[in-house]
């Protein structure tokens, strides 16, 4: 038997100071934070939102403004451009910049009101197919089985032939294909957190079926919710663009990104810039929502945390 | 096993059911008169119109006009094409293999790189290939394919000329299609350079429709190996003493594939997606153009008949995905 | 020459809180074909210290020992591909969880083959036969037919068992069972055990036992190593630590069993194992102990020596008595 030695001499001072374990909130922000990427996607989406709320102030022309003796001019840092119009100008001599910054406006505007849209409505769906079974939840259900069966563009693209292309359409035709995801997580979350005790709790204190539905049982679905939110923006806007590249969109003169794409495509090559500069944008934004979404799933979610 | 597939396919039928009454909705709710979304004439006169409506069927009840369009389906009769007057279920065939040539050859990009991608990026999680690889499955996820299309063509057809700008082959082969799929058939001729020109048109359209499937595939692999990384029969299988080949490549990679192959199988859907996309930008003949120009064309009969065949191709690929699912994961193999 | 030597094994984690040390400067020896338990509650660091012989760790951990040897062999400066040799063929290991801890996709003859495979380079036939064997040995009934099971079709007792063959099937020297009863059924447990033990006996390997369960003790044990938060606070052979526990530990978990109830009430052991934020300042035992003094409070308690069963404490007993203590009959301590 080796001769057994002490563990390290302690006295109080020189031990790690115990420390107090972290509150939740301070934990969530720390292991958000932690990922610096998120952060990145933070403040990225921070400027964007800001852009586009002062649009009116920060474009230095209107968008839909022609200047017809400028058309195709190159950004100003190539040669053959012109300070005035620092990222160059379109097919017929609009401004670029004007047009991608209020293009962020329609943008954003666009993945929010999907997102609130599918939202409000999958979730009163999804509750309703949770906690009413029987027909009402297999109509619901089947229902977004065949919504989810057509392919999501697809089914755009159906819903704008019939209802014709327009901004508002294109808000509503991505909200019903976005709709199932919403519904299918509320219901399944749902109909998890039922079964649990609390809600047996509230329903024995005499609450209501539909204060337990929105008030006890809705808050602890929120996490995937949110999760799916992020997701939700973000494919919002690319499905947006699709349609806009398609002429099914917003129609011109109206900023859209992907109706800028659509009447670059002839020039490809010898105005490339016409192309590259607003997929540049949608790139960039839906990367920031993407980045802030990653982060958000990766601070709800405890099998990731490390300790 | 045999009952599972019954009971699978059972399921699915009313599905499709109600697919092919939102067609039937579909094509009634479009603006203006039936006769002419169906016709394509214009200021037809009213004796014509009757005549048409009781040739179309439209004087029935709604009810059995349903029935009568089901009875359709079911014998093959998905329509005629107002534009070429070809009956739909034949354009879709002749046209839907260059779809799928497309689209397996996308699948197949995406999966022998993200499937990879994934494992190491989970097994060097934190390091800088990890960031790298999720960097890049990120951006890729992050962009208008048709802006991807667009840019491949300006560097690589452009400006470098290494690949073609549109269509499948080049104009100066030509022989009769054998398969439809055009690797195939460019063989099978043996005309010189007829493979070789098949090949380099599929390069760039492959990889711009299986970027995002690539991005999530990779995204998807990462996060289940992680996972599994940390399950009890890994830890039993590092005791053993294997090696961290055998402990991640077999042990850990055989479970992680399950929720991999099901993310694989609801790809399709999107794979049909993009291939609007990407047939567009590259003039590929296939199915996603066809659709494409029938909306341009207001040929509504073909977006119904088109839109129906597409999602039940779709739902017969969720099936056989589910099928597959069953070989993978033998616990839902032996469960009743 | 001990089987396994452990000297001054300490094993610390980064988490999101800070550094951890979950083992503490612990030391123990295995001798071939002896039975050495180590018990204590969960959070005494028992599986971690074996878990770091084994070098199963994941990354967030750092282990450091002054000696940490098998069979001779420095364990610390050995090569990844070295250790992987070790690992599974002459040293073993049987975990807590017998159902999770079998690979659901591979039948439970691939799993035993590929120890075979790897280490002994056993031929396709020569590992059927062996694993037959092997299951026999285990008391699986019907082993041919099993060999092509799957594992989600086996019970918990029957699983544990397939663990155990796969553990022997390379002959090992050491075999580490961490705790290979406390998720199975009572009744399973006394089978699983003596399974153990008698095959121990006739391949005369040294054996680990980690457990929490005193009576497992008692039955199985030759010598017993008492661990408490990461460190090792008694050491003896297992009748002379039943009839004389050294650390007062001890002593309450012995005073807790029910088999040595003697009034109306059981006593328990107030307070819990410190955790990452509460270690006390010197012993770590002291804000749970009867006996503890001022002193225990301040100064890191010394290890004593083999007639006290090398207790950490400045007290140890002796037939229920602290020895040196001001006040020998203890006090009650806040629950």
């Amino acid at each position: 038997m080796p001769a057994d030695r002490m563990p390290a001499e302690r006295t109080a001072a020189a031990m790690v100071e115990p420390k107090a374990p972290p509150g939740p909130f301070a934990a969530f922000f720390r292991d958000f934070s932690e990922n610096r990427a998120a952060l990145v996607g933070l403040i990225l989406l921070g400027l964007l939102v800001f852009v586009a709320i002062f649009a009116d102030f920060l474009a230095p022309y209107s968008p839909i403004e022609q200047f017809r003796e400028f058309t195709r001019i190159p950004p100003a840092w190539v040669e053959g451009g012109n300070r005035a119009f620092l990222l160059g100008t379109d097919e017929i001599g609009r401004d670029m910049l004007s047009r991608l910054i209020f293009g962020a406006r329609l943008s954003l505007f666009i993945g929010l009101s999907v997102v609130v849209a599918s939202m409000a409505v999958g979730i009163v769906l999804g509750l309703v197919a949770a906690f009413a079974p029987g027909w009402p939840s297999i109509v619901i259900m089947r229902a977004m089985d065949v919504i989810l069966s057509v392919p999501s563009l697809l089914l755009a693209i159906v819903i704008v032939a019939i209802i014709g292309p327009s901004l508002t359409n294109t808000i509503v035709a991505i909200t019903v294909v976005y709709l199932p995801y919403y519904v299918r997580l509320v219901r399944a979350s749902a109909m998890q957190e039922k079964t649990r005790d609390y809600v047996t709790a509230a329903r024995v204190g005499g609450a209501g079926t539909l204060r337990i539905m929105f008030k006890t049982v809705l808050p602890n679905c929120m996490a995937p919710i949110i999760v799916q939110a992020a997701l939700t923006i973000s494919n919002a806007i690319l499905e947006a663009a699709a349609l806009g590249f398609l002429g099914l969109g917003a129609q011109p003169p109206s900023p859209e990104w992907g109706a800028m794409l659509a009447s670059a495509r002839e020039f490809l090559q010898s105005a490339p810039w016409i192309v590259t500069e607003p997929g540049l944008a949608i790139l960039i934004t839906v990367l920031a929502i993407n980045l802030v979404g990653d982060g958000l799933r990766d601070a709800l979610d405890p099998k990731m945390r490390r300790s | 096993m045999f009952s599972f597939i019954i009971r699978r396919v059972l399921l699915v039928i009313p599905t499709f059911l109600a697919i092919a009454f939102l067609t039937f909705v579909a094509i009634r709710l479009v603006p203006g008169d039936p006769v002419e979304a169906r016709t394509g004439e214009r200021g037809i006169s009213p004796e014509r119109l009757a005549h048409f409506r009781h040739e179309l069927g439209l004087d029935q009840p709604v009810w059995k006009q349903f029935l009568d369009y089901l009875w359709q389906i079911a014998h093959g009769d998905f329509g005629t094409s107002i534009s070429t007057q070809t009956p739909i279920l034949t354009e879709f065939t002749t046209l839907f293999p260059a779809t799928l040539e497309l689209a397996i050859c996308a699948m197949l990009f995406a999966t022998i790189l993200g499937i990879p991608a994934g494992v190491i990026a989970a097994t060097r999680r934190g390091t800088f290939v990890d960031y790298t690889l999720m960097g890049a499955a990120l951006t890729g996820f992050s962009m208008p394919i048709f802006w991807w299309g667009l840019l491949l063509i300006l560097f690589f057809s452009v400006d470098l000329g290494w690949t073609p700008v549109s269509g499948r082959i080049d104009l100066l082969y030509y022989f009769e299609p054998v398969t439809g799929f055009m690797l195939i058939d460019s063989w099978l001729s043996g005309q010189e350079g007829a493979f070789s020109s098949a090949v380099s048109h599929l390069i760039l359209p492959t990889i711009v429709l299986g970027t995002i499937p690539l991005a999530t595939i990779a995204r998807m692999t990462r996060s289940a190996m992680l996972e599994i990384l940390g399950e009890d029969y890994v830890r039993t299988a590092r005791a053993k003493g294997l090696s961290p080949f055998r402990v991640v490549g077999i042990h850990a990679l055989r479970n992680a594939l399950i929720p991999v192959v099901t993310v694989i199988g609801l790809q399709v859907g999107a794979l049909m997606a993009g291939a609007v996309l990407t047939e567009y930008i590259f003039s590929w003949p296939g199915i996603g153009s066809w659709l494409i120009e029938s909306i341009q064309r207001r040929d509504y009969p073909v977006l119904q008949g088109g839109i129906l065949l597409v999602s039940g191709i779709v739902i017969v690929i969720n099936i056989l995905v589910d099928l597959l699912y069953g070989v993978l994961n033998p616990r839902i193999r032996h469960a009743r | 020459m001990p089987l396994l030597e452990i000297s001054d094994l300490t094993v610390d984690f980064k988490t999101g809180g800070g550094q951890f040390r979950a083992v503490d400067g612990v030391s123990l020896t295995v001798d071939r074909g002896e039975i050495l338990a180590i018990v204590g509650e969960s959070g005494s660091g028992k599986s971690v210290a074996m878990l770091a012989v084994m070098g199963l760790l994941p990354w967030t951990a750092t282990v450091t020992a002054r000696t940490l040897a098998f069979d001779g062999r420095d364990l610390l400066t050995l090569t990844p591909r070295e250790r992987r040799r070790l690992v599974g063929k002459d040293m073993a290991m049987i975990f807590q969880e017998p159902m999770s801890s079998l690979n659901p996709c591979f039948t439970v003859g691939y799993q035993i083959g590929e120890s075979l495979k790897v280490h002994l380079g056993l031929s396709k036939s020569e590992r059927r036969q062996r694993s037959i064997e092997l299951l026999d040995a285990v008391g699986i009934p019907d082993p041919e037919r099993r060999l092509s099971a799957f594992p989600h079709q086996l019970s918990g007792g029957m699983s544990q068992r397939v663990m155990i063959a796969i553990a022997l099937a390379c002959r090992p020297k050491l075999i580490i069972a961490d705790e290979p009863t406390t998720a199975l059924d009572v009744t399973i447990q006394a089978q699983i055990l003596e399974l153990l033990v008698s095959l121990q006996r006739e391949t005369d390997t040294g054996l680990v036992l980690i457990t929490h369960d005193m009576g497992v003790v008692a039955e199985t044990a030759e010598r017993v190593s008492v661990h408490y938060a990461g460190q090792k606070i008694e050491e003896q052979p297992v009748a002379p630590l039943f009839e004389d526990p050294h650390h007062p530990y001890t002593a309450a978990l012995l005073a807790a069993l029910p088999e040595r109830a003697t009034g109306k009430r059981l006593p328990s052991i107030p307070g819990v194992v410190p955790g990452q934020f509460d270690r006390p300042p010197a012993c770590l035992f002291e804000p749970r102990c009867r006996f503890a003094t001022e002193r225990c409070r301040t100064k890191a308690p010394p290890r004593q020596g083999a007639i006290a069963g090398f207790a950490l404490c400045h007290y140890p007993l002796t037939h229920g008595r602290p020895i040196g203590h001001p006040h020998p009959e203890g006090r009650e301590v806040a629950a």
